[in-house]
């Protein structure tokens, strides 16, 4: 199968336009729906607010027609039509909670969704070509190392329900694992490209296993260093998963070496394994989840119950919007939103939303296979990937594949700091996607251009 | 590097794999468990949001919903406070639904009863709002309130039956409570009252006419031991039995004494009527010893000792020991030593007697009809046994009857009707006053009505009651009420 087609190339932008007016409709659809179920009533200024809806959705779509022609056509509808639904439902959270408009939680994801959309907006339009970033990998492992180490700061690192990965700058919170995880992203696939030949030839075989010689181990147990660290010191399992997890996929990517990730994972399980010995806290963490409804449990948390006897309440076809009891359970517009989906759209509207995102991630890996240059290849996988662990480490804590952690569901929940790293995300998927998909005698070139472009060059050391 | 992205495209894949199957396992495979969790705040919600059925005694309700205009929908209100407290039971946001019809019917009165399936399809196709079922209870309200006045402050309970259905008539157990008081939105307010009716000594939340701490039935159970007798073939209501002042127990030091000083008859003999009538001590535990542990023991069973029942309400089975020696089986044989029965119980041993000889399932719920008013179900009288032959119980009636007439019963004489029954006087302990017990029914020849009452302790009459005194009254005025006297 190859992605390099031998028809003339389109650029599918109409077939985006037509998405996205869908999934604008699906958004308004949905909010009328939630008015009509809680006031019994078309919400005021309905023309308004879908007008402002579309201005921002369609003002994205013709920054890709000038500046990414070439881009992938199904990203921009699933992320407008994710964010417009997280709107939805924290709006239909706030209208339950009796939240005047001033202080709706709403208010601010609707603002931040809008800054979010004209940044991603301004990276697509300003980054014209990837492979500038390459040049500042060093600075984004620096600026990811500093990101991750900032909650631990004392003054500004903010701790939450157990989870020491905020931090707040007066009246406002940040969780800087968000952007850190693109910045990473970054990073590792910058200093990948450098090193993976050295990382993927040299080593002894063992048991059909090419194992790394011991002082290419270094960047794999800073990785792991790095990810027990905020297991242990930030308590999150979440985001420690998901700095490891993309560290190994991109390195396996990189290198083709499976025994990178069994090293990995057998590193990762033998770290948490102790750290749950250890520490106190990993263990209630793993108690709640092993058992949510036991004495013990409830006592500490019964968010975890209270979540899995909302899903329950919605049952295959749900409530219907604003017809269940989703605010029953503590952060159910941030973490939990998963859970207030559930049990207001049934399992069926679960399954659409998980069905969106594996759309999102696979379009994402399309992309990956399809771009020419190798740091495009493993920034693309990095991201697309880095999307998959974190809906799998939200939905998977929420319904108890895995201990709860505290980290938001991209899009959906309630949170500028994520919704304005997912949207810089989707926007640079948008940029390698259009390479990717741009005919070669279209491609710009940029300064770098002819010192990137071979993918196969050895980097010697 | 493209197979290794294509291998995570299938890693992916997994992941969601993973999502997908623990959210049916949530939704779906484990949906409707989590869903009857008590703690679930949710199907409570839900519940409140329905109009719960009422409970009807004669048409009128003695526990209704109405609107109300907080979170939850609707207020439950027992418009009778605790006159039928033990029978509606209570229906609490904070602790559940419990007590009586409204926890031992809770899934037709919330409308989640499988009963109510294809109604409440209909509901939804039609937009109609949803609804529980209404209950008709078979309680005769003049016969519930005269067995509450004449119980008055004192602890005990009433049970009426209809002999030839086992329909409940009346259903009373003291100390009461108000229900509402469980039912209010006030959330302090209601484990305010929790803790302080759970504290009290009294014990006021338990139904004494069905469970509680079982009493020993005292003499009332000399008919069934009488029945045994009649039964067993070797006795008529005539024959001639020893009934010495004290009665000499084989094993023991301890004799059997009289209630009353000296012998039940000339010549320390005494004829069963006469031996029933005056409720005569030795005579009965020589009879129990004479007929066996075994024929004692099965002739309690027929009459329902031992069975498990509910009504729709669990009742604690009563009981006979399973091991008797002589000296135990003629105490067993006068209702002492570790006999214990409900007040349901001593009823309905009275209403086999009337009904001649065979046990009715006793019931409380008549019919269930939907909101619309169309009957759901109706209840039909079910036989449970044969207790005794028609023609023991002819003997056994007539015995009963020179009870009333002459004998220790006549506080339950009315006027111008024939009534049977039998006087108990329960002895505890050394020292504490005995229970005073009365059971019989009316009239003799066509009964309506079979009572029970027990008075926890001989009520105020101390430690000289007699069932006579204290019981027969009250079952006296039942049963006036239930033939419209």
């Amino acid at each position: 199968m190859s992605t390099v087609s031998s028809h003339p190339p389109r650029t599918r932008r109409n077939v985006e336009l037509v998405l996205l007016l869908l999934a604008v409709g699906i958004v308004v659809l949905a909010y009328v729906n939630v008015s009509l179920a809680v006031n019994n009533e078309v919400p005021a200024g309905l023309t308004t607010q879908v007008i402002g809806l579309l201005v921002l959705a369609v003002g994205f779509h013709l920054v890709l027609r000038f500046k990414a022609s070439y881009a992938d056509p199904v990203m921009l509808p699933i992320a407008t039509l994710l964010n417009g639904l997280g709107l939805v439902m924290i709006h239909r959270l706030d209208l339950a909670a009796g939240r005047s408009i001033g202080e709706a939680q709403g208010t601010r994801q609707l603002m931040w969704s809008a800054l979010s959309v004209v940044i991603a907006a301004g990276v697509l339009w300003f980054l014209r070509d990837h492979r500038v970033l390459r040049r500042y990998t060093f600075t984004a492992g620096a600026v990811a190392f500093v990101l991750l180490l900032l909650p631990l700061l004392p003054g500004i690192g903010r701790s939450v329900y157990g989870s020491r990965i905020w931090i707040g700058l007066g009246p406002f919170t940040f969780q800087p694992g968000e952007i850190a995880k693109i910045v990473l992203a970054v990073f590792f696939a910058g200093y990948l490209v450098q090193t993976r030949d050295a990382l993927s030839l040299a080593g002894r075989k063992v048991l059909g296993f090419t194992f790394p010689r011991a002082r290419d181990l270094g960047p794999i147990l800073v990785a792991w260093i790095l990810s027990l660290g905020i297991l242990v010191f930030e308590t999150d399992l979440g985001s420690s998963l998901l700095l490891f997890g993309l560290f190994v996929v991109m390195l396996y990517v990189a290198t083709e070496r499976i025994s990178w990730i069994a090293i990995g994972l057998a590193l990762f399980s033998a770290g948490a394994y102790v750290a749950y010995l250890i520490f106190g806290h990993v263990q209630t963490r793993v108690n709640l989840w092993l058992d949510p409804f036991s004495p013990d449990s409830l006592a500490v948390s019964d968010q975890l119950a209270k979540g899995l006897m909302g899903m329950a309440a919605g049952g295959l076809l749900g409530t219907g919007l604003g017809r269940g009891r989703p605010y029953l359970t503590p952060f159910a517009e941030s973490d939990y939103i998963i859970p207030s989906f559930g049990e207001e759209l049934g399992l069926v509207g679960l399954f659409a939303i998980l069905m969106l995102y594996v759309l999102l991630v696979e379009r994402g890996l399309r992309t990956s296979l399809g771009v020419r240059d190798g740091f495009g290849k493993l920034l693309a996988a990095g991201l697309a990937f880095s999307v998959a662990l974190q809906c799998f480490v939200v939905v998977g804590g929420v319904t108890r594949v895995i201990p709860l952690t505290g980290l938001t569901m991209p899009f959906l929940s309630a949170g500028g700091s994520s919704l304005l790293a997912n949207w810089s995300l989707v926007a640079l998927l948008l940029r390698i996607s259009d390479q990717a998909r741009r005919p070669v005698a279209e491609l710009v070139t940029g300064p770098n251009a002819t010192s990137d472009a071979p993918t196969e060059v050895v980097a010697v050391r | 590097m493209n197979a290794p992205i294509r291998r995570i495209s299938t890693l992916v894949a997994l992941l969601f794999a993973a999502l997908l199957l623990s959210s049916t396992w949530i939704q779906f495979v484990q949906a409707k468990e989590l869903q009857e969790r008590p703690d679930n705040r949710r199907t409570l919600l839900a519940n409140y949001a329905r109009e719960r059925g009422q409970i009807l005694v004669g048409g009128n309700p003695i526990a209704r919903s109405v609107p109300s205009d907080d979170e939850l929908k609707w207020l439950r209100t027992y418009p009778g406070k605790d006159l039928y407290s033990h029978i509606t039971g209570y229906y609490s946001f904070t602790y559940g639904a419990g007590g009586g019809i409204e926890g031992a019917e809770d899934a037709l009165l919330s409308g989640s009863s499988d009963k109510l399936f294809y109604r409440r399809v209909t509901d939804i196709l039609t937009g109609k709002e949803q609804s529980g079922a209404s209950l008709e209870l078979t309680i005769n309200a003049k016969a519930q309130a005269a067995a509450d006045k004449a119980l008055g402050n004192q602890p005990g309970a009433v049970v009426a039956l209809d002999p030839k259905t086992g329909a409940i008539l009346a259903m009373v157990s003291h100390p009461a409570y108000d229900p509402s008081v469980l039912s209010s939105h006030d959330t302090a307010k209601v484990q305010a009252a929790w803790k302080e009716l759970n504290a009290d000594k009294s014990r006021p939340m338990v139904n004494r006419a069905i469970a509680g701490n079982l009493y020993p039935p005292g003499s009332t159970f000399k008919v069934v031991t009488a029945a045994a007798a009649l039964e067993s073939g070797k006795f008529t209501e005539e024959s001639s039995i020893p009934g010495p002042a004290t009665l000499d127990l084989p094993l023991t030091t301890a004799n059997l004494p009289n209630d009353f000083p000296g012998a039940c008859g000339p010549n320390n003999r005494v004829t069963l009527t006469r031996a029933l009538e005056i409720s005569c001590n030795t005579a009965f535990g020589w009879l129990g010893m004479e007929l066996g542990a075994d024929e004692f023991r099965s002739q309690a069973a027929k009459f329902g000792i031992g069975d498990r029942l509910s009504v729709p309400m669990t009742v604690t089975p009563s009981s006979v020991p399973a091991e008797l020696n002589e000296p135990q089986l003629a105490q067993s044989a006068i209702g002492q030593y570790d006999v214990r029965t409900t007040p349901l119980q001593v009823a309905m041993i009275s209403a086999a007697v009337a009904n001649n000889g065979i046990v009715m399932k006793p019931y409380l719920v008549d019919k269930v009809t939907s909101s619309d008013l169309e009957t759901i179900d109706q209840a039909k009288p079910e036989q449970m046994s044969q207790a005794v032959s028609a023609d023991t119980a002819g003997a056994l009636t007539r015995m009963m009857q020179k009870v009333v007439e002459s004998g220790t019963g006549t506080a339950a004489q009315i006027n111008g009707v024939d009534v049977a029954g039998k006087t108990g006087t329960a002895q505890q302990g050394p020292g504490q006053p005995p229970h005073a017990w009365f059971t019989g029914f009316a009239p003799a020849d066509d009964a309506k009505v079979a009572v029970a009452v027990v008075v926890e302790d001989g009520g105020t009459a101390g430690n000289e009651a007699a069932g006579g005194r204290v019981a027969a009254p009250i079952a006296k005025s039942v049963m006036e009420a239930v033939l419209g006297r």
